[in-house]
């Protein structure tokens, strides 16, 4: 029993990472209704940014973030002016195809730099317990990846709410006519938009730098991930998406304990699959088409 | 000659609009003053919401000359004609329907320009339609059909534009919630904001215009000012009699 209640706890926790990775997947599709399939490898791309520079100032992990995520939102914007938005509007194929190129180029690039070893970021953090109880115990580097999904999460909640540029992305989300109405530039949104996705992507490939190892092919398993928390949570949804991060790594952990840990990344893909077969537009999506 | 061009506001000369090897827009010409409210009639399929849309750079047009303030804005994108000071209330209204009324509202005012003055736009907007006050709160999708042109009215109002398009203002509407929303589109007027109406209904926009323009299978067949324009004559043309088609 003890075992089940930590799984759970550590499936809660690993599936905040999970949202991490998803979210800039969900800002993309909700909002501009690509599927972005270089997601997961622009992430990797980053975490061995992250790697490069903390290995350049001794480890520390704040500089190796600052510097990549202003990196990566400058990758992000660029990427989407100069390329995603010439074909967007030209239906959905063009930009899939782009993205998928775009995969495959990074993958390379990195293997060619990095070679195929697995990697890890060396950090302070570890992976021992910093709680530990009779029935469960967290560790650090899981709870510091659940409360920095959070925190983002809500953070990205606010500026989607409460401010001009989150409102201009939501409404060019809606409707970009009666949005270039009033006056928004939307393809200047969209390019908004990719950069918010990968300071959010960079944050989440620190993060995994930190927790697991990579390596130049590991960005394609976590595009699956991303995929998964996408369509549990419903595209463009932020509480969702965390919520769709926690059950898709909780399926993982109970799958593991019932089927034996052979099974983990399986249990998540049938709990997709079934959601996916009975509610395709996610769990917490409100009625979309 | 020159003085006549530039009293005018807006001006749109020769134009020809085409959907891919569809024309949808002959030779159409048309000037609209600082100040007046200027309708254009025609049936479905006429062209009206094409040549609006042509005007707010959502269709770019093949030939032809669209000039706002003496500036060239035929190959401008919409977002930087709505910077100039032309917006559009779109037909069907299109609010932002996961909004509140008054995050619509907020959107108008997207502009610097407007925002730096959104709180008395957003007043005078709740004191023409005090209902939108009353349902501020309210996502816009619960709205009904004439809130929700209000909402879209209002919007254009928060853009501070000096001319506002509406496409098809009366369209699915009650008639006594038009006669309403026609009687504020005057009253702005009266405060010196042009109007271009795109409309279906021969009277009312006789009425309520200063000048108007007759459109037929994207052809402009008849204009003049609104009071002079016999309503018989305009009907004739609108249903495609003869002699206009």
């Amino acid at each position: 029993m003890e075992v089940l209640l930590q799984l759970i706890l550590n499936g809660i926790l690993l599936g905040g990472l999970y949202a991490m990775i998803g979210l800039g997947m969900s800002l993309i599709f909700g909002i501009m209704g690509i599927i972005n399939l270089a997601h997961g490898d622009l992430m990797i791309v980053s975490t061995y940014m992250s790697m490069v520079v903390a290995m350049r100032f001794s480890g520390n992990v704040f500089i190796a973030l600052l510097i990549t995520v202003v990196v990566m939102i400058i990758i992000g914007f660029l990427c989407q002016t100069f390329l995603i938005n010439k074909v967007i509007d030209k239906g959905p194929e063009p930009p899939l195809l782009i993205t998928f190129g775009l995969s495959i180029i990074l993958q390379n690039v990195l293997l060619l730099i990095f070679g195929a070893d697995a990697k890890n970021i060396p950090t302070r953090v570890s992976s021992e317990n910093i709680v530990t109880t009779p029935w469960f115990s967290i560790s650090e580097i899981y709870l510091i990846n659940f409360v920095i999904s959070i925190v983002v999460i809500l953070l990205l909640s606010f500026v989607m709410k409460k401010t001009y540029f989150g409102r201009a992305i939501r409404a060019t989300s809606g409707d970009i006519v009666a949005s270039e109405l009033v006056g928004v530039n939307t393809k200047r949104i969209y390019a908004y938009t990719m950069a918010l996705a990968m300071a959010t992507a960079s944050i989440a490939g620190l993060l995994i730098g930190m927790t697991f190892t990579y390596s130049p092919s590991t960005g394609t398993q976590y595009l699956i991930f991303a995929f998964g928390v996408v369509v549990i949570g419903g595209m463009g949804n932020l509480v969702g998406t965390l919520l769709g991060g926690i059950i898709l790594g909780l399926s993982q952990m109970v799958g593991s304990y019932f089927f034996g840990t052979a099974y983990q990344l399986f249990c998540g893909y049938i709990v997709l699959l079934v959601i996916l077969t009975f509610r395709p537009q996610g769990l917490f999506a409100g009625a979309r088409k | 000659m020159l003085n006549q061009e530039n009293k005018e506001l807006l001006t749109v000369e020769n134009l020809d609009v085409h959907y891919g090897d569809l024309q949808a827009l002959y030779n159409v010409s048309l000037q609209i003053s600082p100040g007046s409210i200027v309708s254009i009639i025609g049936s479905n399929g006429a062209g009206k919401s094409t040549l609006l849309g042509t005007i707010t750079g959502i269709n770019k047009p093949t030939r032809g000359k669209i000039t706002f303030k003496s500036q060239d804005i035929g190959s401008v994108p919409t977002h930087t004609i709505v910077a100039k000071g032309i917006t559009m209330s779109p037909e069907g209204s299109r609010v932002f329907e996961k909004m509140s009324v008054e995050e619509n509202l907020f959107m108008g005012a997207y502009l610097p320009n407007a925002r730096r003055k959104r709180q008395e736009l957003l007043k005078r907007v709740y004191g023409l339609f005090p209902v939108l006050k009353e349902k501020s709160g309210q996502l816009a999708t619960y709205l009904s059909g004439g809130q929700r042109q209000m909402l879209a009215i209002g919007r254009a109002l928060m853009v501070d534009p000096e001319v506002i398009l509406c496409d098809e203002v009366s369209m699915g509407l009650a008639p006594v919630i038009v006669k309403d929303i026609y009687h504020k589109i005057r009253e702005i007027n009266r405060e010196g904001m042009t109007f271009v109406l795109v409309e279906q209904d021969v009277k009312r926009s006789l009425k309520y215009s200063d000048y108007s323009y007759v459109m037929v299978k994207g052809k402009i067949v008849m204009e003049g000012p609104s009071s002079e324009l016999p309503e018989d004559e305009v009907k004739d043309a609108f249903f495609g009699i003869h002699k206009y088609a």
